[in-house]
C-alpha cells in the first residue's frame, strides 16, 4: 500500500514540476503580481510617499485671506494643489482628474474675517468633488477647515482688512441694541484688545518688521508611529500582498488538482487505479498529499522570493508561519478533492470553481483589505478559510505576533479541510467512468 | 479459473446486466460478443471491482471478489477501453506506476516493466513519451499496463478499437502468446470477425443477457442454415412480405437491414434459385445479390432479428 501511495504521489508531482505552464501559473504569477501590489501600496520602507491628492483651487476672491488659504493648501504634503477656472474646475472633477475642487466666492476675505467674531454671515466655500474619491473629499475639507482658520485670524489680528472688520464689529456692537450692557462690555475689551494688537502688527510691518503672534494656528502637532512587528520596523506593504497573491494563486493550484483528477476519469485512467487492491483512503489521500506538499513548496518559493528579494519576513513565529502553511496547504488539497467530487466534467467544474475561488479570495482580503470591507461582511467573512489565511500570515509576518496568533487560523483552516474532505469522499462518484 | 454467476445490475429502470452467468478455464479466450451498450463493459466492470453488483457472485479460482482491497485482485488485469495512460510520460514511467499500484517495487517491478515492454514490442521506445506514440502503440502499451503484477485473469474491453490492422494483428499475436502460457483472457468486442478469430468460447450478450454462449461450432449449431443469402433489391421501398417469404420450404429464416434482404439457406444451389423465383413472381428484380457462409453476425441475426452491427 505505501509503495502505491508513493508512487502516486511522486507521479502526480513528477507531472506537475513538468508542467511549466502550471509553474508559470502558481509561482511566476504570485511572484510578479505581489511584486507590483507591494510596490503600489508603500514598499518595503513603510515610509514611502502615497499618492497626493489632486485638489483645484478656484479663487474668485484674490484677497490676502484667499491667497493665504490657497499658500496653507499648497504647503499640505497630502495634497496637490493647482489654480484653476471654475468651468476647469468642474470638468476635470467630473474627468476625474481632480479629487475636489474649492471655489472661494469673492469677498471671502472680508466676510470670513466679520463672520469670525459675529457668526453671521458666513462666506461659503464651493467643495466640487468626484463622489469616487468621498473619503478624501473630507479629508479636503478638514484640512480647508485649518487652513482657513489661520488665514483669516491671520488677517484679523494683522491685516489691514482685519482692522478694517475689527471697526466694523465694534461700531455694529456699538450700536446693537439688543445686547445686554454687561454681555456687551466683555465683548468690547476682547475687539478692542485686538484692534491695538492689530495696530501693533500694522506698525512692526510698516517698520519693515514681521508681525508677531499673527493669526490662530493648530494648537498640537502629531508624532505617528506604524505599530510593526518592531519598534523603527517599517510595514512592509510586500508582506500582505504576497501572503494575498500566494494564497490565490495556490487555491488555483487546487482546482487544477480536481480538474486533473476530473481528467483522469475521462482519460480511463481511474478504471486502472480502482482495478488495483487499493482503498478508496489510499486513492483519495494521495492525491490530497501530493496536491497539499506542491501547495506547501509553492508557499516556501514564493515567501523565500519575498524574504531575498524585500525583506518579508516571520517577524512573529516562524513556527506558527509554517503551522499556517501547512494547515492552508491541506486545505486546498481537500478543496480539490471537493471540485473533483462535486464536478461533472473538467469543463463544467472549471468555470465553477474559479467562480468560487474569486469569491473566496476577494472576501479573503487577498485583493482589497478585509478591513475597507462593510462591519456585516467582515463579520460575514469569518467563514471564508482564505480570511483566517491572509489575516494568520499578515499576523506572523509583518505584525510580527506569535505562535498563539497562529493557532486560531491552523484551526479555522484544518477545520475547513476536514469539512471539505468529508464532503468530497461522501459525494465522490466511485462507479462513473 | 474466472467464475460469474447471476450477475445483476440496474442503473434506473434500465437492466444493464441481466443475470450474466460464464466460466473462463485457464489457457482459454472468452469472448464477450455483443452490440454497443449490450453490457459487455459493465460486466467486466464488475469482475473488476470497478462496480458493485446488485446481485450475483465474481470468483477467481473458486474465491470469492469481495471489497476494493481484496489481494485477490492482484489475480485481475484490466485493459479499460480508453487508452489509460499518462500521455506526458514515457512509456517506462507508465508501467513503473501501474506496477507499484499493486505493491511491486525495486529489482521485480524493473524486471517486470522490462518484460511487458518486451512482449508488447515496445523495448525500444520504452523512454520515448506516449504522446508521441502511435495509436497503435498506445493501445499496446495499454494492455501492457495490465501484465505487470503478472495476473492470471486479463480482462480486455475492446482493447484494438481504432488500431490499424498490423497493430491488430501484433495485439493478437501477443494474446495468443498469454493464451499459451496459461492465462485466462476474457475479451469483449462488437467486432465478430475478431471474436472469430481469437476466441476458444464465445458468450454473446444483448440487453444485459446472455442470449448464447459456446464454441463457434456451438453456435453455428444452433444456426437454421449454413449460409446466408444477401440480396440488393432493384426497388428496396416496394412493400414486400415477409412472413410469406419466411414461410417458404427452403428458407430458413429472413431479416431486412438497410434495405438489405439477408435470407438463411442450406442448399445454395437448389434454395437460392426457389427464392429469387419467389422475388421475381411477387415483382421483385434483384439488382445483386451475394453468398456468404453463416458467421456470428448470422447467430446474432437468428437470436435477435437485429444485425450486430445496427444494434
Amino acid at each position: 500500500m505505501n509503495t502505491a501511495f508513493f508512487a502516486m504521489v511522486r507521479t502526480d508531482m513528477r507531472l506537475y514540476f513538468g508542467n511549466r505552464k502550471a509553474l508559470l501559473i502558481h509561482v511566476a504569477a504570485p511572484i510578479a503580481i505581489a511584486s507590483f501590489f507591494g510596490y503600489v501600496f508603500g514598499g518595503a520602507g513603510g515610509g514611502s510617499e502615497t499618492s497626493r491628492i489632486p485638489v483645484l483651487i478656484v479663487d474668485l476672491d484674490s484677497s490676502p485671506v484667499s491667497r493665504a488659504v490657497a499658500a496653507n493648501l499648497a504647503a499640505e504634503k497630502a495634497l496637490a494643489v493647482e489654480s484653476s477656472t471654475l468651468e476647469e474646475a468642474r470638468d476635470k472633477v467630473r474627468k476625474g482628474k481632480a479629487s475636489a475642487a474649492l471655489s472661494i466666492p469673492q469677498g471671502f476675505g472680508v466676510a470670513a474675517a466679520n463672520a469670525l467674531f459675529r457668526g453671521e454671515n458666513k462666506p461659503e466655500i464651493g467643495v466640487l468633488f468626484d463622489p469616487s474619491h468621498a473619503a478624501e473629499a473630507g479629508m479636503v475639507k478638514g484640512i480647508l477647515m485649518g487652513s482657513v482658520m489661520q488665514a483669516v485670524s491671520r488677517e484679523a489680528m494683522s491685516g489691514a482688512g482685519g482692522r478694517a472688520s475689527l471697526d466694523r464689529s465694534l461700531r455694529d456692537l456699538e450700536a446693537d441694541r439688543d445686547m445686554a450692557p454687561a454681555d456687551k462690555r466683555p465683548l468690547t475689551d476682547l475687539l478692542g484688545s485686538l484692534r491695538r494688537w492689530n495696530d501693533y502688527n500694522q506698525n512692526r510691518r510698516a517698520a519693515g518688521e514681521s508681525p508677531i503672534a499673527a493669526g490662530v494656528t493648530v494648537p498640537f502637532t502629531t508624532r505617528e508611529e506604524a505599530i510593526t512587528a518592531r519598534q523603527d520596523q517599517p510595514y512592509n506593504s510586500y508582506a500582505h500582498a504576497f501572503a494575498g497573491m500566494a494564497v490565490q494563486f495556490i487555491l488555483f493550484m487546487g482546482i487544477d488538482v480536481g480538474i486533473g483528477m476530473l481528467l483522469l476519469r475521462q482519460r480511463g485512467l481511474w478504471r486502472r487505479f480502482r482495478a488495483a487492491p487499493l482503498s478508496r483512503a489510499v486513492l483519495l489521500s494521495s492525491r490530497a498529499a501530493s496536491a497539499a506538499v506542491i501547495s506547501m513548496l509553492i508557499l516556501m518559493v514564493v515567501f523565500g522570493f519575498a524574504r531575498v528579494v524585500f525583506g518579508v519576513r516571520a517577524e512573529g513565529s516562524f513556527g506558527g508561519f509554517l503551522l499556517i502553511c501547512a494547515a492552508f496547504s491541506l486545505m486546498t488539497a481537500s478543496f480539490g478533492l471537493l471540485i473533483a467530487a462535486l464536478g461533472n466534467s473538467p469543463e463544467a467544474a472549471r468555470g465553477l470553481s474559479i467562480l468560487a475561488t474569486l469569491l473566496m479570495v476577494m472576501l479573503g482580503g487577498a485583493w482589497v483589505p478585509a478591513f475597507l470591507f462593510p462591519q456585516w461582511l467582515q463579520r460575514l467573512t469569518l467563514f471564508v478559510p482564505t480570511r483566517w489565511a491572509v489575516d494568520g500570515l499578515d499576523a506572523v509576518t509583518w505584525r510580527g505576533l506569535g505562535l498563539a496568533s497562529a493557532l486560531a487560523p491552523t484551526a479555522v483552516l484544518l477545520g475547513s479541510a476536514a469539512l471539505f474532505g468529508v464532503v468530497a469522499v461522501w459525494r465522490f462518484r466511485w462507479e462513473a467512468d | 479459473m474466472l467464475e460469474v454467476r447471476d450477475l445483476r445490475k440496474t442503473y434506473g429502470s434500465v437492466a444493464a446486466v441481466d443475470g450474466v452467468s460464464l466460466d473462463a478455464g485457464r489457457g482459454e479466450i472468452l469472448g464477450l460478443l455483443g452490440p454497443n451498450g449490450a453490457g459487455k463493459t459493465t460486466t467486466v466492470s464488475i469482475i473488476a471491482g470497478l462496480v458493485r453488483a446488485d446481485s450475483g457472485q465474481v470468483r477467481i479460482d473458486g474465491k470469492p471478489l469481495a471489497g476494493d482491497t481484496d489481494p485477490i485482485k492482484r489475480q485481475l488485469g484490466l485493459v479499460p477501453q480508453d487508452i489509460a495512460l499518462y500521455d506526458e510520460l514515457s512509456a517506462h514511467d507508465n508501467l513503473t506506476l501501474f506496477g507499484a499500484l499493486y505493491g511491486i517495487s525495486g529489482a521485480p517491478l524493473r524486471l517486470a516493466v522490462a518484460a511487458a515492454l518486451e512482449l508488447v514490442g515496445l523495448a525500444d521506445r520504452a523512454r520515448d513519451k506516449v504522446s508521441a506514440y502511435s495509436g497503435g502503440m498506445k493501445r499496446r502499451l495499454n494492455m501492457a499496463a495490465a501484465l505487470l503484477h503478472d495476473p492470471q485473469v486479463l480482462l480486455l474491453d475492446e482493447p484494438t478499437v481504432g488500431v490499424d490492422p498490423q497493430s491488430r494483428n501484433a495485439i493478437f499475436e501477443n494474446l495468443v502468446t498469454l493464451r499459451e502460457r496459461g492465462k485466462t483472457l476474457v475479451y469483449t468486442t462488437h467486432y465478430m470477425e475478431e471474436a472469430e478469430r481469437l476466441c476458444d468460447r464465445l458468450v454473446v450478450i444483448d440487453h444485459g443477457k446472455v442470449i448464447a454462449a459456446g464454441t463457434l461450432q456451438d453456435l453455428y449449431r444452433m444456426l437454421p442454415a449454413s449460409n446466408l443469402l444477401a440480396i440488393e433489391l432493384e426497388h428496396p421501398d416496394r412493400p414486400l412480405e415477409l412472413d410469406e417469404l419466411a414461410a417458404l420450404p427452403e428458407v430458413r429464416s429472413v431479416a431486412r437491414s438497410n434495405g438489405v434482404l439477408k435470407i438463411g439457406v442450406s442448399d445454395l444451389a437448389r434454395e437460392t434459385s426457389a427464392v429469387l423465383a419467389w422475388l421475381g413472381a411477387h415483382g421483385h428484380s434483384c439488382r445483386h445479390l451475394e453468398s456468404e457462409r453463416a458467421n456470428l453476425e448470422t447467430v446474432f441475426l437468428t437470436l435477435t432479428g437485429r444485425s450486430l452491427r445496427d444494434s
